[in-house]
């Protein structure tokens, strides 16, 4: 397999191959360049995070990035506000994420093997179809997709921002990808003959071999729908089922009118940030990047 | 040749024969399922094929397909008064390609389209030669901090894009931005175009740096290690021997900023609060919103949704035809 994430080779302990010139001296351009690009991105969740610590009235008028004293008073605001609203936004993120990603990943792992390792009539259509929702951005069909489940009853409810999104193409195809690359078709034969079912021989032996490059599709689709903000804005009316995204929109929307909520917001901003980041410092491990581009040139 | 489909992503790749065990294997299989041994399996082995695909194909048939039908359908479609004076009523009949006709020369859309292109102009190339840059810096040996920087700036990925545009919108307000010495108006037209594209390049960047710094990874380092013998230095090495070889990975890179470009609509929404500048129909997406949920033209709407969807489809598949060409007459 093409794990190369964990090797992290291009370090100043790296040998450097023959030509000396300087062989072990550090190279400050690219490295300044780099730190560069590190603080770029770092700045604004500095400023969020030391925002977030000024109580509303410092935000406006205390210098950027030194931290205010009014952390504890926002955070009591924030999870207060509206009757812990933002708790209840927070959890239904995790429950859009959580769900959506667990069970479109589960029907991508499914369809991808399908496609990979069965010859059926109509699968050269369907690859066809998946290929033309990979270039389809769906978001565009936000409004018909919103117009339909509201002829079934369904828009404004949790299925209705759960439900779309959970069929992913570009997973389907990564699926297809790792299946047809990691699970031989000696292996699948064997099993059969043992007298495994292909259910059994799926779920024992393909998804196994399948993991890492299904922990990748899990962990992308958890950041879509997490981040997702187009379609709860269209599907959903009632504010307790909003996801964070949605929730911290609105916080913004009405600061408008009273600038208190600008703290709320900055201080909810903090707050949502902070445990995605953690997520993924610690996920970085199974983070296989390189069997998405992998995928692309496979 | 058994299908067409897979072969625009299947064909970008692995023309090159540098390693990478996905690439060597994938290509001839995903061609040729195991169908030899399927056969023998008869009618049973395709139906369990069926059972596998079943559940992905209704969730796409009903979230898709019919979505997209339904656009076109609805796209058709539109309330006209009927009858007549002042005794008519309003009613949805047949319109035909009158609301396509609509929407191509609103001039609200077409604004909406410009400053889509404008910010996507600005934002696509700057995220894909920052995500270039870093990944060929991060492949540089004796670079230092490398973890750190990789970590940092792939870090903006794990913020929504709501998040994202509120706190840049915090840094862009003049009350509140540590950049007002500098005088510049963030959320005024022009600069507006600027601070938007900023928004999508700061979320971008890191992620399309980790794919290309991936891909740099799996090449061989005898390439290099021969051209250094040669004498080739860094940069030469870059230019003539690393950025051909990512092509491939860059291609869909692109397509992925592109078809975000087209599907702006987070950052201006979230924006809006802070800044009188942005309407209600600054770019496209905002605009079908409008239509459909406040001025209630549904069929202006679906129109402008296929247009839309279409010109994506179109966008992409001439991306990846254009990097189809790059990778051929590259090797």
């Amino acid at each position: 397999m093409t794990t190369l994430q964990s090797a992290p080779r291009a370090t100043t302990t790296g040998p450097s191959p023959a030509r000396g010139r300087g062989r072990r001296s550090t190279r400050w351009l690219p490295t300044v360049v780099l730190l560069l690009g590190a603080a770029y991105c770092l700045v604004p969740v500095l400023w969020v995070l030391t925002a977030a610590t000024k109580s509303p009235g410092e935000l406006f008028t205390t210098v950027p990035f030194r931290p205010g004293t009014g952390f504890l008073d926002n955070l009591r605001g924030l999870f207060s506000y509206g009757g812990g609203e933002f708790g209840r936004w927070a959890l239904n993120s995790a429950l859009y994420a959580g769900a959506g990603s667990l069970l479109s990943t589960a029907m991508s792992a499914a369809a991808g093997y399908g496609l990979a390792k069965f010859a059926f009539r109509g699968r050269r259509v369907l690859l066809v179809a998946l290929f033309g929702g990979v270039l389809m951005p769906g978001i565009t069909l936000a409004v018909p997709q919103y117009l339909l489940l509201s002829a079934v009853g369904l828009a404004g409810t949790y299925w209705s921002v759960l439900l779309p999104l959970l069929v992913n193409p570009f997973g389907i195809y990564l699926c297809w990808v790792f299946a047809s690359s990691s699970v031989p078709d000696e292996t699948l034969e064997a099993a059969r003959l043992d007298g495994a079912g292909e259910l059994r021989t799926f779920w024992a032996i393909s998804v196994p071999m399948m993991l890492p490059g299904l922990v990748t599709v899990l962990l992308l689709q958890f950041i879509g729908i997490w981040n997702n903000f187009l379609l709860p804005f269209i599907m959903l009316s009632d504010q307790g089922r909003y996801p964070l995204t949605l929730g911290l929109y609105t916080l913004l929307a009405r600061g408008s009118g009273e600038s208190a909520l600008y703290s709320l917001a900055v201080t909810g901003a903090a707050v949502s940030v902070v445990p995605l980041v953690a997520l993924m410092l610690v996920l970085q491990r199974f983070w296989r990047v390189d069997l998405l581009s992998g995928g692309v040139k496979g | 040749m058994s299908d067409a489909a897979p072969s625009p992503p299947s064909a970008v790749l692995g023309e090159h024969g540098t390693g990478g065990p996905l690439r060597a294997r994938t290509a001839p299989s995903s061609r040729r399922p195991s169908g030899g041994h399927g056969r023998r399996g008869g009618g049973g082995r395709s139906l369990a094929g069926y059972g596998f695909v079943a559940p992905a194909v209704v969730f796409f048939v009903a979230f898709f397909v019919l979505p997209v039908l339904y656009a076109i359908y609805l796209s058709l479609r539109g309330a006209r008064l009927t009858g007549g004076g002042a005794l008519g009523i309003r009613r949805e009949t047949w319109v035909g390609l009158a609301n396509y006709r609509d929407a191509l020369t609103d001039p609200q859309l077409l604004a909406s389209l410009g400053r889509m292109l404008a910010i996507g102009v600005i934002a696509v190339p700057v995220t894909l030669g920052a995500a270039l840059l870093f990944a060929l810096l991060l492949d540089v040996p004796r670079v230092r901090a490398v973890r750190f920087s990789r970590t940092a700036i792939f870090l903006p990925y794990a913020v929504p894009g709501v998040v994202a545009s509120l706190l840049w919108g915090f840094l862009y307000l003049p009350r509140t931005s540590p950049f007002g010495f500098t005088g510049i108006g963030f959320l005024d037209e022009p600069a507006l175009f600027g601070s938007v594209a900023n928004i999508a390049v700061w979320s971008g960047v890191g992620f399309n740096m980790i794919v290309l710094f991936t891909a740099l990874q799996s090449v061989p380092r005898e390439v290099y290690e021969a051209a250094r013998i040669d004498g080739c230095g860094e940069w030469q090495i870059a230019l003539r021997i690393k950025i051909p070889l990512v092509v491939p990975a860059l291609a869909l890179t692109g397509l992925f900023s592109l078809i975000g470009a087209l599907q702006i609509y987070g950052e201006p929404q979230t924006l809006r609060p802070l800044t009188s500048s942005i309407s209600s129909t600054w770019v496209p997406l905002m605009k079908v919103y409008r239509d459909a949920f406040t001025t209630d033209d549904i069929g202006g709407a679906a129109a402008t949704s296929v247009v839309l969807a279409l010109g994506s489809l179109l966008l992409s598949l001439l991306v990846l035809k254009a990097a189809q060409r790059r990778t051929r007459s590259s090797s």
